[in-house]
C-alpha cells in the first residue's frame, strides 16, 4: 500500500499505458516502434498484476513473482521479434510496415 | 449386374479405359464403342420393358434398391417407365451420332471424349433414378463437364459462355435443391420415416403450405435447364461458343432434362401446388413460344437461330406438361424426343458449315447447296422437319399438343393455345429464311467452290438421327400407346 | 364394290418419289423422265378405270354411295383420333382424274421441256412427291387427313418453285408462297381444333350427315354471338383461301411463276389452288347447313371480289404467266362463289356442280394455256408479251392449241368452258343478283384480257427473233394436243349426272338467255382485243391512259405487295422481333450478366479488408473479441 494513493488512480495509470500501447500497435509505421508499444502493454499488464497484489491481496506474493514471469517472457519475445525484423531485413531491405504488405488482395 | 445399371457402368467403363488412350484414333475408336454398347443396351431395353410391361403392371419396372446413405434415408433406387425408357434411347442415339460427328477433334482428343462420356453418364443416371437425391447427384454429373467442354474446345468467347452457362444451371440447382430438401422434410407427413424415393413421396400428401412453397422453387429448378422465360439467355450463348458433339448433347439431351424433371419431381409429387400455380407458368411457356421463334428471326448467327428455336419448341414442351391432360403430355414427351434428334441434327449441319466455311454469319454464307448436295439437301429436309411437317416427328408430337391443350374450355386456355399455334407460322419464317439464305441463292464466296463433301461419319451421324423422326412421323401409333400407359399413373394424381 | 386398288394411284407417285429421290445421283436424266412419266401414267389409266366403274357402276340405289377404307392413324382421345383411309365419292373421283390427267401431262411435257437441266431426276423426283401429296389430298377420310396432305402439298410446291434454287427471286419466292400459305393453314388448324373439340370427331362422313349430331347440334355452343362451328367453317376456309390464292391470300400466286412452266401448269393452274375449293366442296353439307348458310356466304362473296379484282389486274400485266397466274385466281373466283351461291337438294345444287365442272375444265384450258406459255417462253426465252408477236407463223401447233384454250376460258360457245361457265352463271343468277352481275362482267373481262394476250403473241407486231423460234418437239406437243381436245370434249359429260351435292344425279339444262347473255358479252371481249391488238396501234395505250391513275393502280396490282411488305418488314421484323432480340440481349442477358457484376463490384469493395496489414488483422481480431465479450457480459447480466 502507498499511503495517500487508492487503487483507482494506479489503474487509471496503468489503462493509460495500456491503450497508448495499443494505439501504438494499431498505428505505427515502424517495427521496432510497434515493439515497444507491445513492451508498453506488457508493461502495463505487469503493473495490474503487483498492483492488485498489493492493494487487494496484501499478504499474498503470488502477484509479483506473475509480473518477474512476465518481464522474462518479454524479454524473450523481444528477442524473437527482433530476429524476426532481421530475416525480414534482409529480404525487403526495410522495417517500415508498409514494405511487407505482400499478402493482400 | 441389372439392365439398368449397366447404363451408368458401361460409360464409368468407357471412361476409365479412354484414360488409357494415346491419340485421336484410340480414343474416338474407344469412345465409338463404349456408346455404340450403350446404344445396343438402350434398344434391348425398348424390348425388355415392353415384354415386361406386358407382365408387369407396377409404375416403374426393373426396380433395384441399394442403400447408400443409411442416417438420411438415401439410397441408390433405379427403375424405368416408358417415359425414362424413350429417353435414354434419345440419349443414346445422340452420344452415338455426336462420337460420329466428333470423328476429328484433334485437341486434347481424350479429354474430349472423357467429358463427353461422363456427362452421357450423368444423363442416363438422372434418367433412371428414382431416388431424389441420386436424380440431383446425376444431374449435377450432367451438368458440370459442360463448364470444361464449353470452356476448352469451344469456339468465341468460350469462356464467358461456358462461365454463364454453368453459373446459371448451377443457380437453379441451387434453387432446385432447396425445393427438393423442402419435399424430403415434408414426405413424412402421412406419419413415415423422411425419405427420397419418389414413388414413396407419391403416396404422402403433402401439406398445401409447403407445396405452395416448393413446388415453384422445383417447377423453376427444372425448367431453366428447359429454357423457361426468362432464364433462358444461358442458351443462346452457351450453345454458340459449343463444340458441335457438345451443342448436340446439350439441345438434345440436356435440356429434356428439364422438362422431364418438371414431370417426374415437381408435378407429381407436389401436384396441388402445380394446380395453382399453372396459370403463371403457363404464361411463361406461352410468351416463351412466341418469344423465342420472334428472337429467332432477327439473329444472324446459325447457332443463334437454332438456340432461340430451341427455346421456343421446349417452351411447348412446358407448355403442353401445364395443359394437365393425357393427349397433351403424351405430345410433350414425343416433342422432347423429336426435338432433341431435329436439333442435335441441326447442330451437327451447322458444325458442318461452320467446320468448312469457319462462319457462321448468314450474311456472309449462300449458294451452299450446289457445293454440298448432301448436307444442302440433309438441311433443307431437318428444316421442313423442324417446321412440322406431316411424315416427321414434329408433326405428331405438336398436333398431340394442340389438340391436347384446346380441350380446356376456358379462354385463358384457348388464347394461350392460340398463341402456341401461332408460333408454326413464325417458325417457318425464320427456318425458311435462314435455309434460303445460306443455302440457296448464288454462292456468295468464289472460295466455297472448293470445301470438302460430307464425310462417311458425318453422313453416319446424321442418317443415323434421321430415321427416327421418319419413323416416327410415318408410324406413331406403337409409341403412343406405350407412353399413354405409363403418363396414367401421374395423371391421375393430379387429377 | 371393290375400290381398295385405288391406293396404288397416289402411292405409286409416291414410290417415283423415293426411287428418284434417293437415287438422284445414280438414275441418269434420260430413264428418270421415263420412269416419272411411266408411274404417272400407270396412276392416270387406274384414275380412269376408277371413275369408269364408280360413275358407270357405282350407284346404289340411284345414290352415289361413298366407300370408305381407313385406318387408324394416331389416337388423341378417346374420341378425337387421326385415320388414314381412302374415300371413294363423287368429287374425289372427279379430283383423281383431274389431277392425275394434268399431272401425266406434266410429266410427257417436262421430259421435253426440261430437258438438259441439270436436276432433271430432282424435277421428277419432286413432280412425283407432289402428285403423291394432291392425290392424297383428294381422297382424304378426316379433317386432319386432308390437313396432312395439304401440308405435303405445300412443301412440295415450295420445292417445285424454288427448283432454280441459285436464282434469288426464285427462293423469295418459294418462301413467300410456303409462309402466306402456312399462316392461312394456321387458320385451317385452329378450325380443325375447334371443330373436333366441339362435335368430337374429325371424320367427313360423320360431320357431313345432315343428320348427325355435327350438323344437327351447331347452335349449342357460341362465341361473340356465332356458332363456333360457324367460326370452324370460316377459319377453314380460310385455309383454302390461301391455297386458293383468294384475297387476301392471293400475293403468292404470281410471285410463283417463278417455277418452271410445268409446275405453274401442274400445280398453280390445275390442282393445288383448287384444293381450297376442294375443301369447301368436301364440307360442303356443313357449310350449307350450319348457321344458314353463313359461312358460305362468307365464301361466296369472296370468290365473287377475288375473281373481280383478279380479272382488272390482269388486264394490265405483260409478264404472259402473271396474266395467266391472275386469271386463274379469277376463274377460282368463280369456282368459290358457284359453291357459295348453291343450295343442296337436286337441281338446287347447280352451283356445286357448276363449281366442280368448271374445276374440271379449267384445269383442262388453264394448263393447256400454261403449256402453251411454256412453248412459247421455251422458245423465246422471254416471259414479256411486248417481246413477242407473230409467233401463228413459227409455232403452228402452240398457236391452235392455244386459241382453243382461249375460246374455252372465255366461254366461246362449244367448247367446254362455255358449258361450265354458263352453269355457273346460272346457278349465280338464280341465287344473287349481284354475283351475277359481277361474274357476267368478269367474264367479260376475262374474254378480252385472254385474248389480248393470245393476239400479243401470236398476231401483233411482227418481231423480228435473232433466232428463229422452232415449234416445241413432240413430247411437249401430244400432251398439248391432248389437254386441247379435252378443252373441247370436255364440256360433253353430262356432269350433273355424276357430281352434286347431296350425291344424286339430276337434269341440268342450258339455259339459253344467260347462256346468249354471256356469249355477247365474251365476245365483246374478243372483239375489243382483236381491235387494240390484232395489229400493232397505240388504241391500247391511249384507252389505258384515258383511266388515269386507275390503270397504274391495277397495274402495280392494287398495293397488295408492298402492304404485305410492309406488315413483315416494318412491323413484324423491326417491331416485333428486332425489339425482342433486342430486349432479349440488352435486358434479360444483361440482368443475368448484371448479377455477376454486381457480385463482382461487392467483392471489389470489400476485397479491402485483406489489406496484408497484419495490424488490420489484429484490430479486427480484437474488435470481434469486444463484441462478443459485450455480448456475453450483457446475457450474463440478464
Amino acid at each position: 500500500m502507498i499511503e495517500g494513493i487508492s487503487i483507482y488512480e494506479v489503474l487509471t495509470l496503468s489503462s493509460i499505458l495500456f491503450f497508448i500501447g495499443v494505439y501504438g500497435f494499431f498505428t505505427r509505421e515502424n517495427l521496432i516502434t510497434i515493439l515497444m508499444s507491445i513492451e508498453l502493454i506488457l508493461n502495463a499488464a505487469a503493473i495490474n498484476f503487483v498492483l492488485i497484489n498489493t492493494y487487494l491481496y496484501p499478504d499474498f506474493l503470488q502477484g509479483a513473482i506473475f509480473t518477474i514471469f512476465i518481464i522474462a517472457m518479454a524479454a524473450a519475445e523481444t528477442a524473437l521479434a527482433i530476429a524476426i525484423i532481421i530475416n525480414l531485413y534482409k529480404l525487403v531491405s526495410s522495417i517500415e510496415v508498409k514494405d511487407t504488405q505482400v499478402m493482400k488482395y | 449386374m441389372d439392365i439398368l445399371s449397366l447404363f451408368v457402368v458401361v460409360p464409368i467403363i468407357t471412361v476409365i479405359v479412354l484414360g488409357f488412350a494415346k491419340d485421336l484414333k484410340q480414343s474416338r475408336i474407344i469412345a465409338l464403342v463404349g456408346s455404340l454398347v450403350q446404344f445396343a443396351m438402350s434398344i434391348n431395353l425398348i424390348f425388355a420393358y415392353l415384354k415386361e410391361r406386358s407382365v408387369n403392371t407396377d409404375i416403374m419396372v426393373f426396380v433395384k434398391d441399394l442403400t447408400w446413405f443409411e442416417t438420411f434415408n438415401i439410397h441408390y433406387t433405379i427403375g424405368v417407365d416408358a417415359i425414362s425408357v424413350v429417353m435414354i434411347v434419345l440419349t443414346a442415339v445422340i452420344v452415338l451420332a455426336g462420337v460420329f460427328i466428333s470423328w476429328a477433334v484433334d485437341d486434347l482428343p481424350k479429354e474430349f471424349f472423357i467429358s463427353l462420356i461422363i456427362l452421357s453418364t450423368g444423363v442416363f443416371g438422372f434418367f433412371i433414378s428414382i431416388d431424389l437425391f441420386t436424380m440431383f447427384v446425376f444431374y449435377e454429373i450432367a451438368v458440370i463437364p459442360m463448364y470444361l467442354l464449353i470452356g476448352i474446345w469451344g469456339s468465341g468467347p468460350r469462356e464467358f459462355s461456358a462461365m454463364k452457362l454453368t453459373l446459371m444451371l448451377m443457380g437453379a440447382s441451387a434453387v432446385l435443391s432447396v425445393g427438393i430438401f423442402g419435399i424430403y422434410f415434408n414426405s413424412n407427413a402421412g406419419g413415415g420415416p423422411l425419405t427420397f424415393n419418389i414413388l414413396d413421396i407419391a403416396q404422402v400428401d403433402i401439406p398445401l403450405a409447403a407445396q405452395k412453397l416448393f413446388y415453384p422453387l422445383t417447377f423453376i429448378g427444372f425448367a431453366v435447364l428447359g429454357a423457361l422465360f426468362p432464364f433462358h439467355t444461358w442458351s443462346p450463348s452457351g450453345h454458340a461458343s459449343a463444340p458441335t458433339a457438345v451443342s448436340m448433347l446439350h439441345a438434345g439431351v440436356l435440356m429434356k432434362l428439364g422438362g422431364y424433371g418438371v414431370f417426374r419431381v415437381a408435378m407429381y409429387l407436389l401436384p396441388e401446388g402445380a394446380i395453382i400455380w399453372s396459370d403463371f407458368f403457363l404464361i411463361l411457356a406461352a410468351i416463351g413460344v412466341v418469344y423465342g421463334a420472334m428472337g429467332a428471326i432477327m439473329q444472324k448467327d446459325l447457332k443463334y437461330i437454332n438456340a432461340y428455336a430451341s427455346v421456343s419448341h421446349l417452351g411447348l414442351v412446358l407448355f403442353a406438361l401445364l395443359m394437365f391432360n393425357k393427349t397433351a403430355w403424351n405430345g410433350a414427351i414425343i416433342q422432347s424426343l423429336s426435338h432433341g434428334l431435329l436439333t442435335a441434327m441441326f447442330f451437327a449441319l451447322i458444325g458442318m458449315v461452320y467446320g468448312r466455311t469457319h462462319t457462321r454469319d448468314i450474311s456472309k454464307l449462300g449458294g451452299i447447296m450446289k457445293i454440298l448436295p448432301f448436307i444442302g439437301a440433309v438441311y433443307v429436309i431437318t428444316g421442313l422437319a423442324y417446321l412440322g411437317l406431316p411424315g416427321f416427328s414434329g408433326f405428331v408430337a405438336e398436333m398431340n399438343i394442340f389438340v391436347g391443350a384446346f380441350q380446356h374450355e376456358d379462354t385463358f386456355h384457348r388464347i394461350l393455345t392460340i398463341m402456341a399455334v401461332s408460333s408454326i407460322v413464325v417458325t417457318a419464317v425464320y427456318i425458311l429464311r435462314m435455309v434460303g439464305k445460306i443455302m440457296m441463292g448464288p454462292l456468295s464466296n468464289e472460295e466455297y467452290k472448293d470445301l470438302p463433301k460430307a464425310t462417311w461419319y458425318e453422313k453416319t451421324g446424321l442418317v443415323l438421327l434421321m430415321i427416327p423422326v421418319v419413323i416416327i412421323g410415318v408410324m406413331p401409333f406403337g409409341l403412343g400407346e406405350m407412353l399413354k400407359e405409363s403418363i396414367q399413373p401421374f395423371l391421375e394424381r393430379l387429377l | 364394290m371393290d375400290f381398295s386398288y385405288t391406293i396404288w394411284i397416289p402411292l405409286i407417285p409416291l414410290a417415283l418419289f423415293l426411287i428418284l429421290g434417293l437415287g438422284s445421283k445414280k438414275i441418269p436424266a434420260s430413264i428418270s423422265g421415263w420412269i416419272g412419266s411411266l408411274g404417272l401414267g400407270a396412276s392416270f389409266v387406274l384414275s380412269y378405270y376408277t371413275a369408269y366403274q364408280y360413275f358407270l357402276h357405282g350407284k346404289v340405289n340411284g345414290v352415289y354411295e361413298a366407300v370408305v377404307y381407313k385406318t387408324t392413324w394416331l389416337n388423341f382421345t378417346e374420341t378425337l383420333h387421326i385415320d388414314m383411309g381412302v374415300l371413294i365419292d363423287p368429287i374425289s373421283v372427279m379430283m383423281l382424274v383431274v389431277v392425275s390427267t394434268i399431272s401425266f401431262m406434266v410429266h410427257l411435257y417436262s421430259r421435253g421441256y426440261m430437258k438438259g437441266d441439270d436436276g432433271y431426276t430432282r424435277f421428277f423426283a419432286y413432280l412425283g412427291l407432289f402428285s403423291f401429296s394432291m392425290l392424297g389430298l383428294v381422297m382424304a377420310t378426316n379433317l386432319f387427313q386432308i390437313y396432312i396432305f395439304w401440308e405435303l402439298v405445300g412443301a412440295s410446291s415450295y420445292l417445285l418453285i424454288g427448283y432454280y434454287y441459285t436464282k434469288p427471286s426464285a427462293v423469295s419466292a418459294a418462301k413467300k408462297a410456303f409462309i402466306v400459305t402456312r399462316f392461312a393453314d394456321f387458320g385451317f388448324l385452329v378450325g380443325i381444333l375447334i371443330m373436333g373439340y366441339y362435335t368430337g370427331t374429325f371424320d367427313f362422313q360423320e360431320l357431313n350427315n345432315p343428320e348427325g349430331s355435327a350438323i344437327m347440334n351447331w347452335a349449342s355452343t357460341s362465341f361473340m354471338g356465332m356458332s363456333v362451328i360457324t367460326w370452324a367453317l370460316i377459319l377453314i376456309f380460310m385455309g383454302g383461301a390461301g391455297k386458293s390464292a383468294m384475297l387476301p391470300f392471293h400475293i403468292w400466286l404470281p410471285d410463283a411463276m417463278e417455277g418452271p412452266t410445268p409446275v405453274s401448269a401442274l400445280i398453280h393452274a390445275a390442282t393445288m389452288v383448287v384444293a381450297g375449293v376442294y375443301l369447301v366442296a368436301r364440307l360442303f353439307p356443313m357449310y350449307y347447313f350450319v348457321d344458314d348458310g353463313f359461312a358460305l356466304q362468307v365464301v361466296a362473296y369472296v370468290g365473287a371480289i377475288s375473281s373481280l379484282f383478279a380479272a382488272i389486274i390482269a388486264l394490265t400485266q405483260y409478264d404472259i404467266k402473271r396474266v395467266l397466274a391472275f386469271s386463274t385466281m379469277s376463274q377460282i373466283g368463280y369456282m368459290m362463289l358457284a359453291l357459295g351461291v348453291s343450295k343442296y337438294e337436286g337441281h338446287d345444287g347447280l352451283g356445286y356442280m357448276a363449281s366442280m365442272f368448271h374445276l374440271f375444265t379449267h384445269a383442262m384450258f388453264k394448263a393447256l394455256l400454261f403449256l402453251g406459255a411454256g412453248s412459247v417462253i421455251h422458245a423465246i426465252h422471254s416471259n414479256d408479251m411486248r417481246d413477242m408477236g407473230g409467233l401463228r407463223k413459227y409455232m403452228p401447233i402452240t398457236h391452235i392449241t392455244f386459241l382453243i384454250a382461249a375460246l374455252s376460258i372465255s366461254g366461246f360457245p362449244f367448247t367446254a368452258g362455255f358449258f361450265s361457265k354458263d352453269e355457273i352463271l346460272a346457278a349465280a343468277f338464280e341465287n344473287n343478283m349481284l354475283i351475277y352481275i359481277s361474274s357476267v362482267f368478269v367474264a367479260g373481262l376475262t374474254a378480252f384480257y385472254m385474248f389480248r394476250l393470245y393476239f400479243s403473241i401470236f398476231w401483233g407486231k411482227d418481231t423480228k427473233y435473232e433466232h428463229a423460234p422452232h415449234e416445241s418437239p413432240m413430247s411437249m406437243k401430244v400432251p398439248m394436243i391432248f389437254l386441247a381436245f379435252m378443252s373441247i370434249a370436255g364440256g360433253y359429260i353430262h356432269f350433273s349426272e355424276y357430281i352434286s351435292a347431296d350425291r344424286m344425279p339430276f337434269e341440268a339444262h342450258l339455259n339459253y338467255s344467260l347462256a346468249a347473255i354471256a356469249t355477247t358479252v365474251g365476245l365483246i371481249g374478243i372483239a375489243l382485243a382483236f381491235v387494240f391488238y390484232k395489229k400493232e396501234n397505240n388504241l391500247a395505250t391511249r384507252f389505258s391512259n384515258a383511266f388515269g391513275p386507275f390503270y397504274k393502280w391495277a397495274y402495280d396490282k392494287f398495293y397488295f405487295d408492298e402492304i404485305y411488305l410492309f406488315m413483315t418488314k416494318k412491323v413484324i421484323f423491326g417491331m416485333t422481333a428486332a425489339p425482342i432480340a433486342w430486349f432479349d440481349k440488352h435486358v434479360v442477358d444483361a440482368s443475368m450478366v448484371g448479377i455477376g457484376n454486381v457480385t463482382e463490384k461487392f467483392s471489389y469493395k470489400i476485397k479491402g479488408a485483406q489489406s496484408g496489414k497484419f495490424q488490420d488483422y489484429a484490430m479486427s481480431f480484437i474488435g470481434g473479441g469486444v463484441v462478443i465479450a459485450i455480448v456475453i457480459f450483457y446475457i450474463w447480466i440478464r
